[in-house]
């Protein structure tokens, strides 16, 4: 247990860890770490759902845990699946008791030599978008202070998580209203370059690009970019 | 990016249920408001340039952004092209580095201009120019302020890019279509490249007097040509 002083500074640790474009499996994994030094667990890892709402296994501190998640992710049961599930923790399992909960994953949790497992819900209003799991070798319950600790920490895993995701969001909008202002510019631009070649008026222009596009499965960008290059002949494009 | 005040003005522009449309105009109107400044313009960016206002809270508001896209100078170009905020607290003194738009602005009635970078990471979206018709600077608190309406300025545009049909570009006040149906034909008759055929098209609207435009209809009318210097 790490007291109050040092549970500050891994929160201060963690908050700065977001300033910056950080890599989110390092931070996951600093996470994972500190988790298990502050509640005194043996081994933590986290699970995150991908795009079709599957689990999967981000993070783990050690071999044995990383064996063990990737197991319950196959099989499809155990605590973390549940909590998962439910958006609620599961906690204080005592797995020498749960093998009619959990057959397998009882069975596999006894073969990595672990004795209690504990997993906390990474929620975002009503949503669930994964968990953290905490496993102890002897079969000791978290207290309450514990739990609000590992809660704590998996509410500022979700955060960091929406933060990196905001980011990639903002530059992908903003690569498309820089591609969109380009394209804009970049087809009247052809339409004139066309027009001059052919000697038509630039809508005679426009018509004869859209109509090569659409016979040749082209975007209208790629045509007007090709116009422009010069790659894209203006006698190439007259109608026949 | 999104400190309280940030938080604060962007819930006050959405506020009631508002069509995404208003919202820059609203930006801009409440951001004359809240600083000591006369007026402001939303106006997006690219490499090439100005490509277009997306609001303005005046009428002097687009002139500047007009005068920097038929000139290719000014406070705006320099603001995105270095990423950072230009200050100018008096065009008279500090206006010497673009001698056409200061002298074009001074005539229409700017005395001051406070342009901010709206971008995300590298990629440059715009810039929101704060002007006013009297010299002396924003101060810092007003400083603060400004930075706080370009990021929510930003968050705004990135919310219109979101909802653009099929990821077309965010409308603008201006239309210039023409000026870059003109771009390319100027390229074709002169031989040059399209960004030397703007320039040309700009430098003869500058000697001639006349705005882009109207030059630009007369090239595309077959009234007025660029060729290759003999």
């Amino acid at each position: 247990m790490g007291g109050a002083q040092r549970l500050a500074e891994v929160f201060v640790e963690l908050a700065d860890t977001l300033i910056d474009d950080f890599d989110v499996v390092d931070f996951l994994q600093m996470l994972t770490e500190r988790a298990v030094e502050l509640l005194g667990a043996d081994a933590a890892g986290l699970m995150l759902a991908d795009q079709r709402g599957a689990l999967r296994l981000m993070t783990a501190t050690t071999g044995r845990a990383r064996s063990l998640e990737a197991f319950e992710v196959q099989s499809q049961e155990g605590p973390c699946m549940d909590c998962f599930t439910t958006g609620a923790p599961v906690i204080n399992v005592d797995l020498a008791t749960a093998g009619s909960r959990w057959p397998a994953f009882t069975a596999a949790a006894a073969e990595q030599g672990y004795g209690a497992a504990h997993a906390l819900p990474l929620r975002l209003r009503g949503q669930v978008i994964g968990s953290m799991n905490l496993f102890t070798d002897a079969a000791v319950h978290l207290s309450p202070e514990d739990l609000a600790v590992g809660q704590s920490m998996a509410d500022i895993a979700t955060i960091g998580l929406l933060q990196q995701r905001s980011l990639r969001d903002q530059t992908v909008l903003s690569e498309q209203l820089q591609g969109a202002l380009a394209s804009r510019v970049l087809l009247e631009q052809a339409k004139g370059v066309l027009a001059e070649r052919a000697g038509v008026d630039v809508t005679a222009a426009f018509t004869m690009m859209r109509t090569h596009a659409r016979r040749h499965g082209l975007t209208l960008t790629s045509v007007a970019t090709a116009v422009i290059e010069g790659a894209l002949d203006a006698r190439e494009l007259l109608p026949a | 990016m999104a400190t309280t005040r940030t938080s604060q003005i962007l819930s006050e522009v959405a506020r009631g249920d508002v069509e995404d449309a208003v919202l820059p105009a609203r930006l801009v109107s409440l951001c004359a408001r809240a600083l000591p400044i006369t007026g402001v313009g939303l106006v997006l960016m690219t490499d090439a340039g100005p490509a277009g206002t997306v609001a303005a809270s005046d009428g002097t508001a687009s002139t500047l952004e007009e005068l920097q896209f038929t000139l290719g100078e000014g406070p705006c170009v320099d603001c995105s092209g270095a990423g950072r905020p230009v200050l100018v607290p008096s065009l008279a003194v500090g206006g010497a580095q673009w001698p056409v738009f200061t002298d074009g602005a001074l005539r229409a009635g700017v005395a001051a201009v406070f342009a901010f970078p709206l971008r995300v990471g590298a990629i440059r979206l715009g810039v929101l120019a704060l002007y006013r018709d009297a010299t002396g600077p924003l101060g810092g608190p007003g400083l603060a302020e400004a930075l706080a309406f370009a990021d929510a300025a930003t968050t705004v545009l990135l919310h219109l890019q979101v909802h653009a049909p099929q990821g077309g570009p965010i409308s603008v006040l201006e239309d210039r279509t023409e000026v870059h149906q003109a771009t390319g034909m100027v390229s074709v008759q002169a031989g040059v490249d399209l960004a030397s055929a703007l320039l040309l098209l700009r430098a003869r609207a500058y000697a001639t007097e006349r705005p882009v435009l109207e030059l630009s209809r007369e090239v595309l009318s077959r009234l007025v040509r660029f060729d290759a210097a003999a």
